[in-house]
């Protein structure tokens, strides 16, 4: 199963390495960012390129770094984006962009026609109680309660600047996007960020407030590709181009609708667009049809290998490590510090942390985490079950005339093998919940599905992915009761 | 056979044994005796190289004993300390037969020698079979006996091997001790803080009180003859309740 699992991730890493004939397209974490990243990705492949889109691997900072890093050849942004929060400059149009962009070997073209500014909202019914209109007005009533998308509260042309301008009073609290809608309906929150061309801006009864005072800049959808792209793929350049003007406002609503409102699969709403099949193909229906998906093989296999082959790495690295730090004390403090270092990082920022050092997307850094996660809980376990055997039975295997080595492996890796093998339990757990985030960074698994849940507010989509994790989690955790079966010595056990 | 010339020993500072010559001769059995920490574990560490000394040789028929020499020496003697010191994770055949196979002795002439030592030390082998978690004090007592005898070394060392046993078990396994080690004619070195083992098993009785050797020779020797007034004192004292005293 193991080998198996060994030579799927090596085809994968192949598969990365064979990429270079491949265009590979990148999108955010949104509904209207997955959309357009098809609607790229099937243009390309309609002009005859081989084309992969990779879903919602994060936010702006993320897939900017894969940009740089050459994981992905282009993704669609929005002209404000890159100017305030990539370049930290105020303009906006398509020439000061490619001027700033150029340094990186990167480039923006193709308005696709749309604008999608950011606003803030809040329901219709608060908003005439109070008579609030714009912006300004809601200066006035700092009660109301403020939550705000992660990332619109920490970019430049987000909260930040938004809170000077208008001197707003209020304190705001972060919350996914996705879950913000529904923060709105139950009261929990009565003021959220939105994107202009949100489908659920109608159906939750939101009123826009008017941005009075020209504080966002215009968010026109472009393209931001790598500037080698048009000579490897000229051909797929030149279909890409004609896009340019080729989506309306209302268009996108309606296309945005049609993914978070009926639930249409993002590739068949490209598809719809591009006019190529012509007809709806209904999407999988009711929670038993999401959670048995076609994909449900493909994310099981991706969710096994990165649990399993970080942990065999972890083992293969993290078992010596405890050796010798039981063998040294002085290197024990080093050791199981910096180990434990990485647990002392979020799970997301660390794969942040690791996309630009390791200029990869994906697997790659995914498995590094996950790897860096799984080395504590084995550190430390073989640390305490090697230091804890009783300094009589070391004398005895002293006395006897064994040398170190034999010592160590016909006595003290047995006698601590309970504690050995819990750490490496308790690792290879931890890992099938934290293997969930690896979806953000585009390592596919079970996260992908509630990633994409979390994005379309579609709880039986979140579900869906999040209970076979925790069904996974609980088979690793009988297969590992089962293995101690045959490992731990049974003079141990009784 | 096995001698220590001139040799002291501190641990943190304090010492624990005084510069000291003792030798212990050929196939006669020498109980070291003396209260709690009067060295005479130390001296037993020392004779494994498990401790290198401070000062002076421990010297194992001709050889000095060093860090270096020591792992090989070791298979030379056979030791025995308190609890067993059985290997739990292993049956007791396996505790037995461990290190012999460990150095590529053949099967069959080992499992010969599992069942010959089964029989010196009285135990059945189906026992062997068991973990040691399985067996009661003075059947661990007995297999350890049979791993330090396992690849026939001239020298054996105990350290308090009844000390953990309940009195009945006791008296059998010190009745069968004292027949094995005639039989077998070994150099034995057995450490205990019991008066009436020691003139149980005893050749020659050396008394030890903080790192010092105090006396050396017979029980007559220790009773008649005492060299110092803490001998006459740690005799009676052991002694002093008539109805433990030996028949």
């Amino acid at each position: 199963m193991i080998a198996r699992l060994w030579l799927l991730g090596c085809l994968s890493l192949a598969a990365e390495a064979a990429a270079q004939d491949t265009l590979m397209v990148g999108s955010k974490r949104f509904t209207e960012s997955y959309i357009l990243g098809e609607i790229v990705s099937q243009t390309a492949a309609a002009a005859g390129v081989p084309a992969q889109h990779r879903q919602g691997m994060g936010n702006t900072a993320i897939v900017f770094e894969a940009l740089k890093a050459g994981s992905i050849d282009l993704y669609p942004d929005y002209t404000g984006t890159i100017g305030r929060q990539l370049l930290g400059i105020e303009a906006t149009d398509l020439e000061t962009l490619n001027r700033g962009l150029r340094p990186f070997g990167l480039g923006v073209a193709v308005k696709l026609g749309f604008g999608n500014t950011y606003a803030l909202a809040l329901l219709e019914s608060e908003a005439q109680r109070r008579g609030i209109r714009t912006l300004s007005d809601l200066a006035r009533h700092p009660d109301l309660r403020l939550g705000l998308g992660h990332e619109f509260l920490e970019r430049n042309d987000g909260w930040p600047g938004l809170k000077r301008a208008y001197r707003l009073p209020h304190t705001a609290r972060g919350l996914d996007h996705g879950l913000a809608y529904e923060a709105m309906a139950q009261r929990q929150i009565d003021v959220m960020d939105i994107y202009s061309t949100d489908a659920k801006i109608e159906r939750y009864k939101l009123r826009v407030l008017e941005d009075d005072l020209r504080y966002f800049p215009e968010y026109d959808a472009v393209l931001v590709y790598r500037l080698d792209l048009p000579d490897r793929f000229p051909a797929a350049w030149a279909a890409l181009r004609e896009l340019d003007g080729a989506i309306g406002a209302a268009q996108m609503i309606a296309m945005n609708a049609q993914a978070e409102l009926d639930g249409t699969p993002f590739d068949q709403v490209a598809r719809g667009y591009l006019g190529a099949t012509g007809r709806a193909i209904d999407p999988p229906s009711g929670f038993l049809g999401k959670l048995l998906g076609p994909d449900t093989w493909r994310l099981t296999q991706q969710h096994l290998f990165l649990v399993f082959a970080s942990l065999a790495a972890a083992v293969a690295i993290g078992v010596p490590l405890g050796v010798w730090a039981a063998r040294s004390p002085a290197a024990a403090q080093v050791i199981i510090s910096s180990v434990g270092i990485a647990q002392t990082i979020p799970s997301l920022a660390l794969l942040a942390l690791l996309i630009p050092l390791l200029g990869r997307i994906g697997t790659v850094p995914a498995l590094v985490a996950l790897f860096l996660y799984s080395l504590l809980p084995i550190v430390r376990n073989v640390h305490s079950g090697l230091t804890g055997i009783s300094p009589s039975l070391l004398e005895s295997a002293r006395a006897l005339g064994l040398p170190a080595r034999a010592r160590l492996w016909l006595v003290e890796l047995p006698i601590a093998s309970g504690a050995i093998l819990a750490g490496i339990k308790t690792s290879a757990v931890i890992n099938v919940g934290t293997a969930t985030i690896a979806a953000f960074v585009g390592a596919g698994g079970y996260g992908e599905r509630i990633v994409t849940g979390l994005a379309l507010n579609d709880h039986q989509l979140l579900l869906s992915g999040a209970i076979p994790a925790a069904v996974l989690a609980l088979l690793v955790q009988w297969f590992f009761d089962l293995t101690e079966r045959w490992i731990v010595p049974a003079g141990l056990r009784c | 056979m096995l001698a220590l010339q001139d040799v002291s020993k501190s641990i943190h500072g304090q010492p624990v044994l005084h510069r000291t010559n003792l030798a212990f001769p050929t196939a006669r059995t020498t109980v070291v005796i003396g209260p709690s920490g009067c060295g005479k574990t130390t001296l037993l560490r020392l004779m494994l190289g498990l401790t290198a000394p401070d000062t002076g040789t421990v010297v194992f028929d001709g050889e000095t004993v060093t860090p270096r020499s020591a792992q090989a020496l070791r298979r030379r003697i056979g030791y025995v300390i308190q609890a067993g010191g059985l290997f739990p994770h292993l049956s007791a055949r396996r505790n037995v037969t461990l290190l012999a196979l460990h150095l590529g002795r053949p099967r069959a002439q080992v499992d010969r020698r599992v069942d010959q030592l089964a029989e010196v030390v009285q135990i059945s082998p189906d026992m062997l079979d068991r973990y040691p978690s399985a067996l009661s004090g003075g059947q661990r007592q007995r297999v350890a006996l049979m791993r330090a005898l396992m690849l026939d070394p001239p020298v054996l060392l105990m350290d308090e091997p009844l000390g953990a046993l309940d009195p009945m078990i006791r008296h059998d396994l010190q009745t069968d001790l004292v027949e094995i080690f005639a039989k077998l004619g070994k150099t034995v070195v057995l450490v205990t803080h019991d008066m009436h083992e020691a003139a149980h098993f005893a050749h020659e009785i050396v008394l030890m009180r903080e790192g010092r050797v105090l006396q050396r020779g017979s029980l007559e020797d220790l009773l008649a003859r005492p060299a110092d007034p803490f001998v006459t004192e740690f005799v009676r004292a052991q002694r002093a309740d008539p109805r433990l005293a030996q028949p």
